[in-house]
């Protein structure tokens, strides 16, 4: 499962993550990370059974923790199942049914951005 | 045994006619063979629902009071080309907003007036005696159209290749985003239900042929623009009333990098009159093959990576140099489909007749690339032949010297052959001045991913190169990568200045 930590800058510059880690042992996927100005993100990968953990932890060291949902923001009118999402998608979150339908599997998703540039319909969003 | 078409549609009419997609057919054909599926199947359903770019429609507006000969015409801020009568116009698919730009364009103005919202027309004229009013602006719906009868030049393509990209950038095609060094494959059509593709030596699909057109019925103009059947690239000239359609099949889509196009829904229904007819509708997948393309050469010509079937194609991967490559396609399969159901309860509900060609379409035909009286120039006569270099092992501050000796901003990087290796700025050279004075070697400042040009390469090429990587100047090497000339962006600029202007 994911998380969306989202990281205040006087907290920014410490190693939160490497030390979450050391102390739970639990092994954590950066999968991105974005700094500016004021604060950065983080978005990470970890086994779901060790998400109380986690989440808490990172919660005392001052990090906002959200769970990552609804990450693919879909507008069926908009899409006709045309499949152009499918190969550009570094996650693989887009696949077709035996009939054809869309599929998307977006708990996979690590919010690239890359469908909402190739959907020719513009049928596809991420959440911000 | 043969039917004709009055028994076909004596049949259609009392309800009786067997109507299959053309997807049920090739188990069909297996099952029953050819001779027992002919007896079997009356009508086959084909359908296809993709991008076809060479669409539009011909309106017309009534006139106004005082009245105006329209000579400008904007929709939506979206031109359409006025230059027909007085209050006609043809409004283009690919055609884009003045003020939106790549996101409304033609196929955005077709599909709000299919889906009955309102739109602006603005139009200018110079005034004449008999048209005085030289400006209007007025709100519109579908209804209050005299004709909106779309016109389509080319739609329907029997086959279409697949592209790859085997540059080491991204690019942004008609056929959708083609990720660098082959990370993916993007392909169009329906395979087995493409109309063209059941009737390849249209033998059944011709002028005055009936059809299935953005969710009402068309009928088929004839030998559609850029046709090649003798090589499998045929295509047809379709038409319909818009006021028939719907936006379930008539979508407007707009490609990021490319611009606008419509995806259409048709298909074309073929009475199975002959064992031939039988045959050709018993096509699969697995026959049908096209070649992949490689879009990362930006010339007419592209190279063949390989042929493929849309068998192949429709499985999601395709082995490419060994390794598996993700196909997309751009064309999409459940409305193809849906297009192929809904013909066959049109015809079965005894509402869609069929028919034969009026005027057959020749199938010899072979379209041909533009005639080019005047070469675009290539690179070699552009270029700057007396190009300063500097090698690897030279210092800074005899770069610094060349720089401001050759009034350049850019100095080629050459090894001991001769062969470019990297290239400095003065940005560089003011930039290790300041951080390290100038004791280092060029070697130890230069970028080692040169961008460059070939001499034989159309200067367009060029112009493109310098925008994608924002730089002002390209180095020109030959096949053995030494530095034959220098091309920069100002020299470039004055030729496309003096070259065309609207």
């Amino acid at each position: 499962m994911k998380l969306f930590l989202t990281i205040q800058r006087d907290v920014l510059k410490r190693p939160l993550i490497s030390q979450v880690v050391l102390e739970t042992g639990v092994l954590i996927n950066v999968e991105r990370a974005h700094i500016d100005a004021n604060e950065g993100w983080v978005l990470i990968d970890l086994p779901e059974k060790e998400e109380t953990r986690i989440s808490s932890r990172l919660t005392e060291l001052g990090v906002e923790v959200k769970k990552l949902e609804n990450a693919v923001l879909y507008d069926e009118h908009e899409c006709v199942e045309c499949g152009a999402c499918l190969s550009i998608c570094p996650q693989e979150v887009f696949s077709f049914d035996a009939d054809y339908h869309l599929v998307i599997k977006e708990e996979r998703c690590v919010l690239c951005g890359q469908c909402v540039c190739a959907c020719p319909h513009q049928a596809l969003s991420i959440r911000q | 045994m043969t039917k004709s078409i009055e028994e076909i549609n004596l049949k259609i009419r009392d309800g009786s006619a067997v109507v299959v997609t053309a997807e049920e057919m090739p188990d069909i054909v297996s099952e029953l063979g050819e001779e027992g599926a002919l007896r079997e199947v009356d009508v086959v359903t084909t359908g296809t629902f993709g991008a076809m770019c060479s669409s539009g429609a011909f309106l017309n507006f009534g006139h106004a009071d005082p009245p105006i000969r329209m000579e400008r015409i904007w929709l939506n801020n979206v031109e359409a080309y006025a230059g027909i009568a007085a209050v006609d116009a043809y409004i283009g698919a690919t055609q884009e907003s003045t003020t939106e730009g790549s996101t409304y364009g033609g196929a955005h103005v077709l599909e709000d007036l299919v889906s009955g919202k309102q739109i602006e027309l603005r139009a200018i004229s110079k005034g004449t005696d008999c048209y005085p009013r030289r400006t209007i602006t007025t709100e519109l719906l579908l209804e209050d159209l005299n004709q909106a009868v779309m016109v389509n030049p080319r739609n329907a393509y029997q086959c279409y290749n697949a592209v790859i990209n085997r540059s080491d950038r991204t690019l942004n095609t008609y056929m959708g985003m083609l990720l660098s060094n082959q990370g993916n494959i993007s392909y169009s059509g329906a395979g087995l239900l493409s109309p063209l593709a059941n009737d390849p030596h249209f033998n059944l699909i011709g002028s005055g042929v009936p059809l299935f057109l953005g969710g009402g019925e068309g009928v088929i103009v004839g030998e559609g623009t850029q046709s090649s059947p003798s090589n499998g690239f045929g295509t047809v000239m379709v038409s319909g009333d818009l006021n028939s359609m719907s936006p379930d099949y008539l979508r407007a889509a707009s490609f990021t990098g490319y611009g606008v196009s419509l995806y259409v829904g048709l298909g074309i229904p073929l009475p199975m009159l002959n064992v031939e007819a039988v045959r050709n509708c018993a096509v699969r997948d697995e026959d049908l093959i096209t070649s992949i393309v490689d879009y990362g050469t930006p010339r007419r010509d592209r190279p063949v990576v390989r042929t493929v079937s849309y068998a192949e194609l429709k499985s999601g991967q395709v082995e490419i140099d060994g390794e598996m490559v993700r196909t997309s396609s751009m064309s999409s399969y459940s409305r193809a489909r849906k297009v192929a159901h809904e013909l066959k309860s049109l015809v079965e509900a005894g509402s869609f007749m069929v028919a034969l060609p009026t005027r057959r379409i020749d199938t010899g035909k072979r379209s041909h690339p533009m005639r080019e009286t005047r070469q675009t120039p290539r690179i070699r006569e552009i270029m700057n032949a007396g190009v300063t270099t500097i090698t690897e092992d030279e210092s800074v501050k005899t770069a610094a010297r060349k720089l401001l000796r050759g009034e350049t901003n850019h100095l080629p990087v050459i090894d001991a052959e001769g062969k470019l290796v990297g290239i400095i700025t003065t940005y560089d050279v003011s930039k290790s001045v300041l951080l390290k004075g100038e004791s280092m070697k060029v070697s130890e400042i230069m970028s080692k991913k040169v961008v460059v040009v070939s001499p034989d390469e159309p200067v367009d090429v060029a112009a493109q190169r310098l925008e994608q990587y924002n730089i002002s100047a390209l180095p020109v090497v030959d096949s053995d990568h030494h530095v034959i000339g220098i091309l920069n962006a100002v020299d470039l600029g004055k030729l496309f200045s003096k070259r065309w202007q609207p």
